[in-house]
């Protein structure tokens, strides 16, 4: 390729690149945050639909109306459905392997993403029963992960056919 | 050309600093256009104008949906630039046939960066956005040249702004608006000289929303739907220092194109953010002292980013289905130093 006299090409620059933004959250996430940082999970109902969401964004994105009503939810929930993970990331600190799971909270009508610990892996199946293991009450904080993992709890599985709404 | 109408029009109220999030802020304002329409949805088409660099939220334009609502699965598309140009693709779409009615919405949450900043990101990023050139001081720039050649003086950029907010008191959508005494913004300190704090755009957090109908659907929508009888929109060289800063040839072809000379115009919504862009836009135009410009108040008075343009466009429809104008021109712009630029004539019959 080229010959030895023509310059080489410029391969790196610099451009240091840095915006700040102070994020507000919303109105309806905000009232979320607030209820877990209390140790509460707060979603809200459709007025429409009637299906209740969390985490809440303030709307209902099936029917395109404001969610108003706010609901208090159980802290325990139904797996729908899960994977086990058993690839490293350096932005999870949740010991490997876990199971990658999703949580039909009791009360809710859409599940919400979260991870199981605290069972031999291969016992983590749909309809699980489960419950939310926090961070110790005076690390709650307005985060998601004041919520650490699931644990399972001693109830009897959920039939799938009950969940089928819910995948 | 089929015949294509802006049949309604809503906006937010557009505030220094919004609490809410994007959809919390948009749905009303989606929620009003679509009523207003009295079409039901789903829409044939929906597109929507923004850009996430604003609220530093990534794939907050996707999260915007939940408030036009993507269920059943929509057809749905999006621009990285202001809503006049997601209204140009549902126009198209319209043309070709794949449409009668599209839903064209845009927001802006420009409060929790520092928007001048966040602007300098669309400059060449290898040779020029190193050197962080702000939105305002490119303006400025073009500010001078532009008094250079025409001799004006910045009373002139003074009473642009003055005008703007005293029209103003009567949009109960806008950020600035009241009574202002030229000779006291004289008075006033420069921000980037040779412009002063009044000669530039309020940053603010808004939303809009309009609906687009062809023919019949336009006819049974609205009493007296705004047709859009030409659009077009032309866009000049990225580098600054290729083009004429105190001209907008861009402008001036995209009217012609437009048609905004075959006939004569009542009123005109010119997106000009800085005080002597209007004027410049007036020139490109070719508008007359006889023509209302910016009624509303205009950008000077409620810049909603990404939004303003659409804005543009549904405060010169809203004019032509109230009746209180028969030939509208509605100007959007997009880029630094009026970059990008889309002229649109509507009329009522």
């Amino acid at each position: 390729m080229g010959d030895a006299s023509e310059p080489k090409p410029v391969k790196t620059i610099k451009t240091p690149m840095r915006l700040e933004y102070q994020y507000t959250a919303g109105e309806a996430t905000s009232r979320y945050l607030r209820g877990i940082a209390q140790g509460r999970i707060l979603g809200q109902r459709c007025p429409s639909c009637k299906k209740v969401y969390v985490p809440p964004r303030g709307s209902c994105p099936r029917c395109a109306v404001a969610t108003t009503e706010e609901v208090q939810l159980s802290d325990k929930g139904t797996v729908t459905t899960f994977a086990i993970v058993r690839v490293p990331s350096e932005n999870i600190s949740v010991p490997l392997p876990f199971a990658s799971v999703h949580i039909l909270l009791d009360g809710a009508d859409i599940p919400f993403f979260s991870v199981v610990q605290g069972c031999p892996l291969e016992r983590v199946r749909i309809g699980m029963r489960v419950r939310a293991e926090w961070v110790p009450r005076e690390e709650l904080a307005p985060t998601a992960t004041s919520i650490r993992w699931f644990v399972p709890i001693d109830e009897p599985d959920v039939p799938f056919e009950k969940l089928e709404a819910a995948l | 050309m089929r015949e294509v109408a802006v049949v309604s029009f809503a906006q937010s109220r557009h505030v220094r600093r919004e609490a809410r999030n994007e959809v919390e802020i948009l749905m009303p304002v989606v929620h009003e256009a679509v009523e207003r329409s009295g079409i039901a949805r789903p829409f044939d088409f929906t597109c929507s104008g923004s850009t996430d660099f604003l609220q530093g939220q990534p794939f907050a334009f996707v999260m915007a949906l939940d408030a036009a609502g993507a269920w059943p699965p929509i057809a749905e598309s999006h621009v990285e630039m202001d809503g006049a140009w997601a209204l140009y693709e549902a126009w198209v779409k319209i043309q070709a046939g794949q449409a009668d009615t599209a839903l064209v919405y845009a927001f802006g949450k420009s409060s929790p960066g520092d928007l001048p900043e966040v602007l300098s990101r669309q400059l060449d990023p290898y040779v020029v956005a190193p050197l962080w050139p702000d939105a305002v001081s490119l303006a400025a720039l073009q500010a001078r040249a532009w008094l250079e050649k025409t001799g004006r003086s910045e009373r002139d950029l003074a009473e642009v702004a003055a005008r703007s907010r005293r029209s103003a008191k009567a949009n109960p959508h806008a950020t600035l608006a009241g009574d202002y005494e030229v000779a006291k913004l004289l008075a006033e300190p420069h921000l980037a000289a040779p412009l002063r704090r009044h000669d530039c755009p309020p940053i603010c957090d808004g939303a809009a929303a309009l609906v687009l109908a062809a023919g019949d659907v336009a006819r049974r929508a609205c009493k007296r739907p705004a047709w859009i009888r030409g659009i077009d929109h032309r866009i000049e060289p990225h580098a600054l220092g290729a083009r004429d800063l105190a001209d907008s040839p861009s402008t001036r072809l995209a009217g012609v194109r437009a048609g905004v000379g075959k006939g004569g115009v009542d009123v005109a919504e010119l997106h000009a953010p800085f005080a002597h862009q209007e004027w410049i836009l007036r020139e490109a135009l070719g508008l007359g002292a006889g023509v209302d410009v910016n009624p509303s108040g205009g950008a000077l008075s409620a810049n909603p980013m990404m939004a303003a343009g659409l804005i543009r466009i549904g405060e010169a429809a809203r004019r032509i289905s109230d009746g209180a104008a028969r030939r509208a021109v509605a100007h959007a712009t997009s880029g630094p130093c009026l970059q990008q630029n889309l002229v649109c004539v509507l009329e009522g019959a």
